[in-house]
């Protein structure tokens, strides 16, 4: 009796109530979003808010099932779990159903699954697996090179399938290795390259490249120890090459939707017809959704009661838009907590992985706040028109069976890892 | 250190939410606007526009129900295009380019479809409107004209544009504004409020219910009546007077600045701007560039005065003190300055003095008074303005204020304006010495001339000229009840008023006198000019008359230009003196000029620059005469009670 007691407090406590907050709070909005009619059939699988009810409750019996099995299984496993999950991908080319332009469903029945949402998981699995084996030294370049084409295979399988969302995700391990020792080099230059992406967007390549020039100009000036004089040169033609870069990017290799979309983010369209054309067209969910957003107010109008909500007027409101229904019916007070939770949610997990002692164990807890925080970032961010539209859920909140359980599988994975924390020694 | 970069990227991007959270939802939140919200219909409840009588109460303009066809773009669902378009009369590619152009208006929003329904369409249509979701049948009203008269004055309504939308939340797609005349200038009394209810619906159009239980719904506010002071059966008659003419026609009131008649001619039955022909027919009258029925020349036309603004300087000379009313001019058939001749004249006794130099209306006389007034003060730029300054007090030379949207400034130039023309001290009085003689750089409209001509009926006031006599429980704007001053003294105002009533007795109108009735007046030519193939061209002169009557305590003071009519008593001093006879007495003795008027027309005199030969103008010209119509001369005799 006593040793049971003790495992259960074993689990982190403070994670499971707010996984449990987020999904409750969660369902309630798709309630909100996608009910129709009078009378609420809550266990009505016709209905989106039903059938996620039902995935919920199987959710439970998920965890319960996770936190059974031991602990080292997970990190024994990784390999095979991780081919599993490549080949579940590769098997999409062939047997996979088509759905809004995206191959990335099989269909059991009356089932769908989205073998993206699990290959994360399997992916963090065997990044972690890879980075802590003691063989492995990623300072090295030859490791870290193994190392991303782990990373590489499944994102650019999601990419193939169309669905660029998912592939954006991966970018999350750079958090998880450069935790790791990955060289700071990486940081600079993911940093250094956005900024010219957008700035030569914005800006023009020309005007980019000058205030490239003048910083690196600057900067070598006040370096005391003078290094020799090639290697800014060099970083500066790279500056040029990638400003004059990226137009050709831009306008040859994106596709209309995808330029439109960066055309409205960097709002580079000037014409006010354009704009106001724009906004009715593509960017439609979008500004109905910041304006269902904007229309909550402090208080919101209440559980039930948004009228843009109500009248379904943001497409994709229950799934990728499930934000702007909290937005509309919950307010400020609302939208302010969730973001809130998802924060405490995200330190709770980074602060349990720095506790941990195996490598692996801590480099899965990176793994899983990156990846929720990439979502989190992500979706909330286009959903108030702060980044380009990109269609990915919102972790624990949006309708869907797949994405709650790759979700809960993930975190719930780390909860057992770190119960096991103590008895790894 | 590298344990802490997804950690601050989290705490960094939590913060960054919840800033544009309280930008979206504090900051910039506009207050839920029901009008913006997709998710609630508003249905409109349209009240009567208010009625508009004329000055004794006749209806002037009622109104008739009409029914528009309108839709949400997006709300459309796939329909028998066919059937549909059969139903409207209209093709398969009218179909689309209206459904496309209100789309691109917006998707979410009521666009007009289809206006103003026949009866008959609107019958079939509404049985069958089940049928097709996303389109729906507004009810509005529309005018109905008890009168043939008066477009000019009544003005219409039309469908609101954009720039109206944008401007003024209150109008939305399709709903009706006044355009001009009265519709437009009272367009916030006659309009009412809209009534508009709210009602919930869901993304499949359905209606769920009134939204929030209706506390925000609104019950329409009726329109409000007017009165303007129009007097129909003066202007019905004056725009028959002026068939086959071109030409405006103001009489006011002077005692109170009633605008008692507002002609414009050509004019056009107002009933072919309502309804479904309304855009066809108007712009048919738009691109008439020749006739320009749409141009209300009694506001916009700007003429040279001519002779009528002599008085004017004979009452400056007078309160400048430069010409007693005693001092004689003479004239040799014209003023001359040494052996130069500036302006010529015709053959009257000779000299003159003030009350027969404006009975006579003799140029050499107000070139003389002219001179003193300029030539009082050593700078002839502080005559000029001293001159300029008093002309400006009868209300000429700016916009009248009254009323009505349209309307020309005119033009009383000043010191400065020939300062900037010839430079300053570059010039003197006999430079511009057309001024004298209402030739040269001034000019007016007929309203302004109308304006002027009550002021010295009034002797030194006048009361700004406006068109609304009562709004239904409301007071008319104080601008139009409080006398504006000019700077000549009472006094100065008797020896003018006994010219122009000479002008009648002995002078150049003394064939149009009526009896019983002292009228007062003054005729008038202007020059005109035209480009034809580039070449400046003379046609005849217009015809200009202005009176006022009776002499003392006058009842209406009347101006009228009739283009290329030539001398002033010829076409414009007759229909002067028939007007005041009409408004007077109600009855024409004098049916000796209606019957020349009716029977001469200028249409020949219109068309002649447009010919491409070579034509003669001025005295070189014969009448045209037509034969009287039987139809204008019995309408003209139902005029009389
Ligand atoms: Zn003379």
């Amino acid at each position: 009796m006593h040793r049971e007691t003790h495992r259960y407090f074993k689990f982190d406590w403070i994670t499971i109530i707010i996984f449990l907050l987020l999904v409750v709070f969660g369902w309630l909005n798709i309630l909100s979003a996608s009910h129709t009619g009078e009378t609420i059939d809550y266990f009505n699988a016709a209905e989106p808010y039903g059938k996620q009810l039902i995935f919920i409750f199987l959710t439970l019996g998920l965890i319960v099932i996770i936190l059974s099995i031991e602990a080292k299984f997970y990190e024994r496993f990784s390999s095979i779990i991780y081919l599993i999950s490549m080949l579940s991908l590769v098997g999409l080319f062939i047997f996979g159903k088509n759905v809004n332009g995206a191959t990335s469903w099989y269909a059991f029945g009356g089932m769908t699954i989205q073998p993206s949402e699990f290959a994360k998981i399997a992916t963090v699995l065997a990044v972690a697996k890879y980075v802590s084996d003691l063989n492995t030294d990623i300072h090295k370049i030859k490791d870290q090179i193994q190392c991303f084409i782990l990373i590489a295979i499944p994102a650019i399988l999601v990419l193939l399938q169309n669905d660029t969302g998912s592939t954006i995700v991966y970018a999350a391990f750079f958090f998880v290795l450069y935790r790791e020792g990955l060289p700071k080099i990486y940081l600079m230059i993911g940093i250094a390259m956005t900024l010219l992406a957008v700035f030569s967007l914005k800006f023009g390549a020309i005007f980019t490249s000058i205030a490239a020039g003048i910083l690196i100009v600057t900067n070598y000036f006040f370096t005391k120890k003078k290094p020799s004089f090639i290697k800014p040169i060099l970083i500066l033609v790279g500056c040029v090459m990638l400003s004059s870069g990226v137009k050709f990017f831009y306008q040859n290799i994106l596709q209309p939707h995808q330029q439109d979309r960066i055309s409205l983010w960097l709002r580079l369209e000037k014409d006010p017809l354009k704009l106001e054309n724009m906004k009715k067209t593509f960017a439609y969910n979008l500004n109905e959704s910041e304006k269902a957003i904007s229309s909550g107010g402090l208080t919101g109008k209440g559980f039930l009661e948004g009228t843009r909500t109500t009248g379904k007027f943001v497409p994709e409101q229950h799934t990728d838009y499930i934000f702007s229904t909290v937005g509309e019916e919950w307010g400020f007070v609302g939208s302010a907590m969730v973001v809130i939770l998802f924060v405490l949610l995200l330190i709770r997990i980074l602060h349990l992985a720095e506790l941990q002692k195996s490598q692996f164990s801590r480099m899965y807890g990176y793994g899983v706040a990156s990846i929720i925080f990439m979502h989190f970032m992500i979706n909330i961010g286009m959903v108030m028109g702060l980044i380009p539209t990109i269609g990915i859920p919102l972790p624990l909140f949006s309708y869907g069976g797949s994405g709650l359980w790759s979700f809960t599988i993930l975190l719930f994975i780390f909860i057992k890892l770190d119960s096991n924390r103590i008895n790894e020694w | 250190m590298r344990k802490f970069l997804l950690f601050l990227s989290v705490i960094l991007v939590g913060f960054l939410f919840l800033v544009r959270l309280f930008y979206l939802q504090i900051y910039s939140a506009n207050k839920h606007d029901l009008f913006e919200d997709n998710a609630i219909r508003k249905v409109y409840d349209y009240p009567k526009r208010g009625f508009v009588y004329d000055r004794n109460g006749a209806l002037l303009v009622a109104n008739q129900p009409s029914y528009d066809v309108m839709f949400i773009p997006r709300e459309v669902k796939p329909l028998d295009t066919l059937e549909f378009c059969s139903l409207l009369k209209i093709t398969k590619d009218q179909f689309k380019q209206i459904y496309n152009k209100a789309y691109h208006y917006s998707p979410w929003l009521p666009s007009v479809f289809i206006p103003h329904l026949s009866k008959e369409d609107y019958a079939v249509l509404q049985e069958k409107m089940r049928k097709f979701e996303g389109f729906y049948i507004q009810k509005r009203s529309l005018r109905l004209y008890q009168t043939t008269i008066g477009a000019n004055v009544l003005g219409d309504i039309g469908e609101v544009n954009n720039a109206i939308i944008q401007s003024d939340p209150y109008y939305k797609m399709g709903d009706l504004i006044g355009k001009q005349g009265v519709e437009a200038s009272y367009e916030e009394d006659l309009r009412g409020v809209k009534g508009i209810k709210f009602i919930q619906k869901d993304r499949f159009n359905r209606d769920i219910g009134p939204y929030k239980d209706g506390i925000y719904d609104t019950l329409p506010e009726p329109g409000k009546d007017i009165t303007i002071t129009i007097d129909a059966k003066l202007q019905e008659y004056g725009e028959l007077l002026m068939k086959n003419k071109r030409g405006g026609i103001i009489a006011i009131e002077p005692s109170s600045g009633e605008i008692l008649a507002m002609v414009s001619a050509p004019s056009f039955n107002p009933n072919l701007l309502v309804g479904r022909d309304r855009s066809k027919n108007y712009s048919k009258m738009h691109y008439d560039t020749i006739s320009k029925p749409l141009y209300d020349r009694s506001l916009l036309a700007q003429y040279p005065p001519g002779s009528p603004f002599k008085v004017l300087n004979a009452l400056i000379g007078l309160q400048e003190k430069v010409v007693t009313i005693h001092d004689r001019f003479g004239c040799r058939m014209g003023y001359y300055l040494g052996s130069r001749r500036l302006t010529g004249c015709h053959s009257h006794s000779s000299p003159l003095s003030m009350i027969d130099g404006i009975a006579q209306s003799c140029n050499s006389y107000f070139a003389n008074v002219y001179r003193r007034i300029i030539d009082k003060y050593d700078d002839p730029a502080q005559g000029m303005n001293v001159w300029s300054d008093h002309v400006k007090s009868f209300g000429l030379g700016n916009y009248l204020g009254y009323d009505l949207k349209i309307g020309s400034k005119g033009r009383i130039p000043d010191g400065d304006f020939y300062n900037k023309w010839y430079g300053e001290n570059r010039w003197v009085s006999t430079y511009n010495i057309s001024n004298a003689i209402g030739q040269g750089e001034v000019e007016a409209t007929p309203i302004q001339l109308a304006n002027m001509i009550a002021a010295i009926g009034n002797r030194g006031f006048y009361f700004t000229p406006h068109i609304i006599k009562n709004i239904e429980s409301e007071t008319i704007d104080t601008n139009y009840t409080t006398p504006k001053h000019t700077t000549i003294d009472k006094e100065h105002f008797e020896p003018v008023v006994q010219g122009m009533f000479d002008v009648y007795n002995k002078g150049t109108a003394a064939a149009l006198r009526v009896s019983g009735i002292d009228i007062c007046g003054k005729t008038g030519t202007a020059e005109n000019f035209i480009k034809i193939n580039g070449v400046k061209t003379q046609l005849t002169d217009h015809s200009i008359f202005v009176a006022f009557a009776p002499k003392d305590n006058p009842k209406i003071a009347i101006a009228v230009f009739v283009e290329n009519g030539y001398w002033g008593s010829r076409f414009a001093g007759k229909i002067a003196s028939l007007m005041i006879e009409k408004y007077i007495k109600d009855h024409i003795t004098r049916t000796d000029l209606e019957d020349w008027i009716l029977t001469h027309s200028l249409e020949d005199e219109y068309h002649k620059p447009y010919s491409g030969e070579t034509f003669k103008i001025n005295g070189e010209t014969t009448l045209q005469v037509i034969p009287l119509d039987k139809s204008l001369k019995s309408k003209i005799s139902n005029l009389s009670n």
